[in-house]
């Protein structure tokens, strides 16, 4: 350390000084650019909920109204698109779930044969191109003459969901002591017990954040939504038609809530965790 | 040592009971399978009463198993037959239907048609092309925004790096539709972008950024600019610091400490995010949409025209097919150097 101390004090130093100050602010106001050019569309979409837009199309600003936000239910199908939505969010995130915390256990607690296989069959459907997994299938559901509507967009965000809760989950388990099994097991807790009382409850939150990620995925999903989706209208494909013959300002309304209400969350997540860590 | 093999011996052999059980899963999945092929059932009961039928007699053919990994294949069984019935079969649907032939009003039938690729690479062999363009440049502009925001975080982020990172994830809480069109309003022809750009000479006098190649790539690259700087935040996250500080102290120039210890470091995150990248950019068709015109449709607007408008299914079968393909062979060296262990770490 000293003998850095003194290098950092030899005549040389200067101009490598200069060089230093020069880059890390460089990097700051390179790096909080990018924040605000990332948060640009937001204020955009957020914005232009309070168009006062006259005409189809709203993407020219013509003046500050509430009326968007008092009439946010007035399009008829926004909303209900939205309901499909959740319901198709929550179906799969749960199915998904439970699926994938399966998987996790099994890849984490056992070893087994067909490992790299199940490896691989899970790293597919990520590695996958949306419109591929989509296209693909609704290859299957036409040959098996199975109309396309709800049940099909389920089946299709079960299929990539499962991937990203193995994922989430497994990151949480292999984090976890085994010796707290092995001592309820001691205790002739049979296996189930065990599970319930122990090894469930220590996953939980793993698992909620899985289920969480799911939900988020499906919610926003479009290009394999559009593909199976029949007759149904889930909320991203509602803006896909209204994009064509304009998008009415309430769309808008109920995207900057959306954001509202989901970025609180996360924020508030991040300040009980920093006060937690400042308690002990 | 002669009673312990008599041991293994006895519990290898199996039960009457064990035989019954074997059997009655074999059947069981079997009659399963042959009812996906060709039954009588219509709709959704058509596909949910087999894997219902497959997923019982796997279960009870494990049972038969005397051993403990039986518990293991228990738990691998729904997610499993999931992942197998909706994304293994219907890749193999999908290579089926790329050589059919027939027309949508005659019917589809298989016929080894090689000619439906053919037809995919001359007739759309452009749309291939700028979607690897496309998706390429999107990729290297976002190693360019995401590597110094990620830098920033992982190093000089400090108490607010959690803060930051949710900042980095928070624009994704806006519907994905919703941020694309809103470039459509940042890039509008009188809007403040152009104004700018054409002062500086970048774009004509009357010149546009909207209905442009330019467009396509912005939206691209914001959409997908997370999935390029969260694993390189994490990459960088674990190098350990007295690294950098050894070369520092070796006469290294901030510079030569960079080139020669932290790239090399965060590289494996710098091949994730570009995996991350550039798989969704090369098969997106929402960007070039809603922000470009038919001269900037990417390969997804073809394949989606194809398979929802035209019903050109052996021809929309053949460019999805090509497109996975040419995906496989960007990520296998990947996958080759990581293991299976890693993938889905």
């Amino acid at each position: 350390m000293a003998v850095a101390e003194v290098l950092r004090q030899n005549p040389s130093a200067p101009r490598r000084r200069l060089g230093k100050f020069v880059k890390r602010h460089l990097l700051t106001v390179y790096a909080m650019a990018v924040l605000a050019y990332l948060f640009i569309p937001v204020a955009v979409v957020i914005l232009f909920s309070f168009n006062n837009n006259q005409g189809r199309f709203n993407f020219t600003w013509q003046g500050f109204t509430l009326r968007s936000w008092r009439n946010a239910f007035d399009v008829p199908g926004l909303f209900e698109s939205l309901l499909v939505s959740l319901r198709i969010a929550f179906l799969s995130a749960l199915v998904a779930t439970v699926l994938g915390t399966l998987i996790a256990l099994a890849l984490v607690r056992y070893s087994f044969r067909f490992r790299g296989t199940t490896n691989i069959l899970l790293f597919l459907p990520i590695a996958t191109p949306e419109v591929v997994l989509g296209s693909s299938v609704l290859a299957l559901f036409i040959t098996l003459n199975v109309a396309t509507g709800f049940a099909t967009i389920v089946i299709a965000h079960i299929l990539f969901n499962i991937s990203y809760v193995v994922v989430t989950v497994k990151a949480r388990l292999s984090g976890f002591d085994r010796h707290l099994e092995e001592a309820a097991m001691d205790l002739y807790a049979d296996e189930w017990t065990t599970f319930r009382k122990v090894t469930l409850p220590m996953i939980m939150p793993g698992v909620f954040a899985a289920f969480l990620l799911g939900f988020a995925l499906s919610f926003d999903d479009f290009i394999i939504t559009n593909f199976n989706s029949g007759q149904t209208v889930t909320f991203p494909l509602f803006i896909w038609g209204a994009a064509r013959v304009g998008v009415p300002p309430q769309v808008n309304v109920f995207g900057t809530a959306i954001f509202v209400i989901t970025a609180s969350i996360m924020l508030l997540s991040v300040f009980l965790q920093r006060s937690r860590r400042t308690q002990f | 040592m002669a009673d312990v093999g008599h041991a293994v011996a006895q519990t290898r052999r199996m039960t009457a009971r064990q035989w019954g059980l074997l059997i009655v899963g074999v059947v069981i999945t079997v009659l399963g399978v042959t009812m996906i092929t060709g039954s009588a059932l219509s709709g959704l009961a058509r596909l949910v009463i087999p894997i219902v039928l497959i997923g019982t007699g796997m279960a009870i053919t494990v049972a038969a198993i005397r051993s403990r990994t039986r518990v293991a294949y228990w738990l691998l069984i729904p997610g499993g037959l999931w992942l197998i019935i909706f994304y293994v079969i219907p890749m193999t649907q999908l290579a089926r239907t790329s050589l059919e032939e027939g027309t949508f009003q005659t019917g589809f039938e298989f016929a080894w048609r090689w000619d439906n690729f053919a037809e995919a690479f001359t007739t759309f062999g452009g749309q291939f092309f700028r979607s690897l363009l496309y998706g390429g440049v999107a990729t290297i502009i976002a190693i360019a925004i995401g590597y110094p925001l990620a830098y920033f975080i992982a190093f000089r982020g400090g108490r607010y790096k959690n803060l930051l990172l949710v900042m980095v994830l928070m624009p994704f809480l806006v519907p994905f539709l919703l941020r694309t069109l809103a470039w459509k309003v940042i890039l509008a022809d009188d809007g403040f972008v152009v104004g700018v750009f054409q002062t500086l000479g970048l774009v004509e006098e009357n010149g546009r950024l909207l209905a442009t190649g330019i467009a396509v790539v912005a939206g691209i690259t914001y959409n997908f600019l997370a999935f390029m700087t969260l694993p390189i935040y994490v990459s960088l996250e674990k190098i350990d610091h007295s690294l950098v500080e050894a070369a520092n102290d070796l006469y290294a120039s901030p510079m030569v400490a960079f080139r020669k210890v932290t790239w090399p470091l965060s590289r494996p995150g710098v091949v994730a995010g570009t995996l991350l990248t550039l798989i969704p950019a090369a098969g997106d068709y929402v960007n070039a949409q809603l922000l470009g015109t038919p001269q900037q449709f990417m390969i997804g607007n073809v394949i989606q025209s194809r398979f929802l408008v035209v019903l050109d299914y052996p021809v929309a079968s053949a460019l999805s097919l090509t497109l996975m393909v040419a995906v496989l062979l960007i990520i296998i060296p990947y996958v080759r150097a990581t293991g299976t262990e890693e993938l889905v770490a």
